[in-house]
């Protein structure tokens, strides 16, 4: 293999690793707030991007996108006001059950109205042989849309958390409800910001990576498998590093193509996941979700 | 214990009746239609013990289906003729393991019999199993679900992608299973009452089995397990021995479905594998009430059935999808045991903190 070659590898699997770091994200920020893991996050991307595509066709692409991202984000709070606020104390397997539940109505809902056509928003800059020549690998302008998309989300992100009074009372939120809610913390309300937030940097992904990966009703579950993957491998409840996480199953992912069949790709994420999940169930980077995780 | 032999006299009474009502109404064809029902429902009720007994979602029991439909199809059909006399073919055909048969083209074929090709099939359902579930059994709940998920997607890629496994069309020309006593599983409409009172029949065995399980030492643990698993681990059940075990049997009663249905219609298709089926069977035991084995059948039964006749049209999946919804919201313990006024008390009161919580 060429220096070319394996350049060529590493940046489509930093393409797919971005959609895979913010999903994987998207699982954090509701499993911090919620203690659930939510099936329905990859529908969530599949969402934006379908949105956008058939906005698109009637408004300039930045606000096609802004409003699909806006959509998505009322979707994912509705999902937390209609099937999970009102419950109370639900076991796990109910969650899980409910939003799995939730995602395959998502996605029938999406079957009967966009069908099963493939689509893709157009490449925000140049077309699909447009190509920066980086050391000898060709890359598209759309790869570094998605790669600085992410770092947004991230920087965004980390700024929420970390500067903004909202974003401490999340985390005030993730650490103990109760005492976040005897703070006077409107913990409910958090929860329901904590799915539209996830839904939102999900649907944003969405969109951005569309014109190089096509969306369709089905990605969904896909995304939502790989996505958990990153947020095992980097530490459930554990943001940021989801992102680097991201990256290395992606990379991989890329990698394995050139060594087995492409109809295999997924049998290294998931490999990957039952490996980490035998030998570090805690993550890669460790997380303070150990105890909670290995409360079973 | 007589509870039992009474359910079980009422489900050979009520398999007996509509097999009456189905000739008397002039339908005989929905007899077809309910033999692969009682197939789908060996898959059901295994579920509903994992899931009622261990607490543990899986999302790859149509993997697991499919395992045992694949495995059967491909050993059945596999020519072994020219290996005749000489090395593993001619120790399996010393032995009586091997049929001849002709195939479509009406070339003569010597195949492994189904009845070694069913065990193997089910043996490797359930060491699949095992790999899955040793590493994540350990673990809460939602490990479960999503390795299974992705389990369950890596089967269907594999399937498609493989040439071998006819890809996307999947396999045909699969044999009858001759059982004994001129019993067949498959062959056509001529065995169509025989092939409906043998899936029936499994399935009242498989009920007999699980409900003697459910009895036993090991029922109590599983129910205690259920109960509250970190009382019964301290009690002295070994929680993590005893969900595996529970998932092991769940998904050989999966493989032994898919076997059957497999040599009934002479083929299978990835379609069988598909992540939506195995929601489906989660559906039907959220239905049926988790760990109510026979409320899980009669579920099973009806809205299989319905489906299979093509009840709902395109909306097929998303009816199955809803029910599901529906169902863990107002009635978690399945629509027999609902408890409607408490469901609408809660929707009421949003989830305002109640005196009478539900156990977690």
């Amino acid at each position: 293999m060429t220096l070319a070659l394996v350049l060529q590898y590493v940046v489509a699997g930093l393409t797919y690793g971005t959609i895979y770091a913010v999903v994987g994200v998207g699982f954090n920020i509701v499993y911090s707030a919620t203690g659930i893991i939510n099936f329905a996050q990859g529908e969530f991307v599949m969402l934006g991007g379908m949105t956008a595509v058939t906005l698109s066709a009637f408004l300039p692409l930045p606000v096609a996108i802004a409003l699909a991202v806006l959509v998505t984000m009322a979707v994912g709070g509705l999902v937390e006001v209609a099937f999970i606020r009102w419950l109370h104390r639900p076991s796990v397997l109910r969650m899980i059950v409910i939003t799995i539940g939730v995602s395959l109505v998502i996605r029938e809902v999406a079957l009967h109205l966009w069908g099963q056509q493939v689509r893709a928003l157009p490449y925000f800059t140049g077309d699909e042989v447009s190509a920066l020549d980086v050391g000898g690998a060709r890359v598209s302008p759309q790869v570094l849309w998605s790669l600085g998309t992410c770092l947004l989300i991230v920087v965004a992100l980390w700024y929420f958390f970390q500067r903004t009074a909202l974003g401490r009372q999340m985390r005030a939120c993730a650490q103990g409800r109760e005492a976040a809610a005897l703070c006077g913390v409107p913990t409910r309300n958090l929860v329901t910001l904590s799915f539209a937030l996830s839904a939102g940097i999900g649907a944003l992904a969405g969109c951005v990576v569309s014109p190089i990966t096509y969306t369709s009703y089905g990605i969904g579950s896909g995304l939502a498998i790989k996505g958990f993957t990153v947020a095992v491998l980097g530490g459930l409840g554990n943001s940021f590093a989801a992102v680097g996480a991201g990256f290395v199953v992606g990379l991989l992912e890329a990698l394995s193509v050139s060594l087995f069949p492409a109809a295999y790709k997924d049998v290294v994420s998931v490999g990957l996941l039952l490996a980490i999940l035998f030998l570090r169930p805690a993550g890669l980077f460790g997380s303070r979700e150990r105890a909670r995780l290995e409360g079973a | 214990m007589r509870r039992r032999w009474l359910r079980l006299a009422g489900l050979v009474a009520a398999v007996v009746a509509v097999h009456l009502a189905a000739g008397w109404a002039g339908k005989p064809f929905y007899l077809t239609q309910l033999t692969m029902a009682g197939y789908y429902t060996l898959v059901a009720v295994g579920l509903s013990l994992l899931m009622g007994f261990a607490g543990q979602i899986s999302m790859a029991h149509a993997a697991f289906f499919a395992i045992g439909g694949y495995v059967t199809a491909v050993l059945t059909t596999l020519d072994l003729s020219a290996g005749r006399g000489r090395g593993l073919a001619g120790l399996l055909e010393r032995a009586g393991l091997l049929v001849a048969f002709r195939d479509a083209a009406g070339a003569g074929q010597l195949a492994l019999h189904p009845w070694p090709a069913a065990v193997v099939a089910v043996a490797l359902a359930a060491a699949v199993a095992v790999a899955i579930g040793v590493p994540v059994l350990r673990l809460k709940g939602h490990y479960l679900a999503m390795a299974t998920l992705g389990f369950g997607t890596i089967v269907i890629a594999a399937l498609v992608g493989t040439e071998r496994l006819g890809a996307a069309d999947g396999l045909t020309g699969v044999p009858p299973f001759p059982l004994a006593g001129g019993l067949v599983i498959g062959g056509g409409r001529d065995g169509r009452v025989a092939n409906y009172y043998v899936a029936w029949g499994l399935v009242a065995a498989a009920m007999w089995l699980l409900g003697n399980l459910v009895e036993s030492r090991v029922g109590r643990a599983l129910r205690a397990i259920h109960g509250a698993e970190d009382a019964a681990a301290s009690m002295g059940v070994d929680v993590g021995r005893y969900k595996l075990a529970t998932f092991v049997i769940s998904a050989a009663l999966a493989a032994l479905g898919g076997v059957g249905l497999t040599h009934l219609t002479g083929g299978i298709g990835p379609g069988e594998a598909s992540v939506m089926k195995s929601v489906r069977y989660v559906a039907v035991v959220a239905v049926g009430g988790m760990g109510s084995l026979w409320g899980t059948l009669a579920t099973s039964a009806l809205l299989t059935f319905l489906s299979l006749r093509g009840t709902f049209g395109t909306y097929d999946d998303a009816v199955f999808a809803a029910i599901l919804l529906v169902v863990m919201l107002f009635s978690p313990d399945g629509v027999l045991r609902a408890d409607l006024r408490g469901a609408a008390r809660a929707l009421w009161a949003r989830g305002r903190p109640r005196p009478d919580a539900e156990a977690p």
